[in-house]
């Protein structure tokens, strides 16, 4: 089975209720964008956090990736909005 | 170097350590980024703040800090440079980000100083939550730092994503 880990930051993580989750997303998820659609339908506030992501920056692995790239078991995924940080 | 840390720094002590005994530096460059007491609102308007918290995402925060901190390297002839960079829960006039760069030449350390700080404040993973007198909100970004980054993107870059 798929395992992944999902990290959200700053009002993703408001917005989902947590900072981290162990994620089992079924085996046709093999891309980021794919990931995220499932995400959406796993509650209400992961679907409002992620309902806009022109707002939202992504990670895998600790590198910054975009929609189409892919994801595996055992990545480390980040969602997070654009950084604001300096 | 990169540090990030909860603890203040003393930006004296940091570029008299940084320099060492390093006499073939002509020049040290050193940024120190500050909390404001006013925070920019919707279009021109501002608000008092009574502090932030910034959140960072430990492990991408580093690696990509030292990558920044490589590319600066790489362009530029710098004999030192240092990245500090706070999290946690700040307040005005607090200091939250410290960037030093040395060099033989104050080209190279003035430019490098301010690649590292247009490009850390774009690319690492920090979010800052302001406290304003009409609540707490999470700072959005500003298009003006993507501006500011991409004019060093000019040249090919192995950091560059």
């Amino acid at each position: 089975m798929s395992e992944m880990k999902v990290l959200y930051f700053a009002w993703l993580r408001k917005k989902t209720g947590t900072g981290q989750e162990t994620i089992h997303p079924p085996a046709e998820v093999a891309t980021l964008g794919g990931l995220i659609d499932w995400l959406k339908t796993q509650s209400p506030g992961h679907a409002d956090a992620l309902a806009d992501l022109s707002m939202v920056s992504f990670a895998v692995n600790q590198e910054y990736a975009e929609v189409e790239d892919p994801v595996k078991s055992g990545d480390e995924i980040a969602l997070f909005p654009p950084v604001t940080g300096g | 170097m990169i540090r990030v840390q909860r603890d203040d720094f003393d930006p004296a002590a940091e570029t008299n350590a940084l320099i060492g005994d390093d006499h073939s530096i002509g020049g040290v460059v050193t940024f120190t980024g500050l909390v404001r007491d006013l925070a920019d609102v919707g279009g021109d308007g501002q608000e008092r703040i009574n502090g932030m918290t910034l959140e960072h995402y430990p492990g991408m925060t580093e690696k990509m800090l030292a990558r920044i901190e490589a590319e600066a390297l790489d362009r530029w002839p710098l004999n030192a440079s240092l990245i500090i960079h706070r999290y946690g829960d700040l307040e005005p006039g607090d200091r939250i980000v410290f960037v030093a760069t040395a060099s033989a030449h104050r080209q190279a350390a003035f430019e490098a100083n301010m690649f590292l700080v247009d490009w850390l404040k774009t690319k690492a993973p920090f979010w800052k939550r302001e406290d304003a007198e009409t609540g707490a909100h999470w700072v959005e970004a500003r298009s003006s730092d993507d501006e500011a980054a991409a004019r060093w993107t000019e040249t090919p870059s192995k950091a560059a994503e």
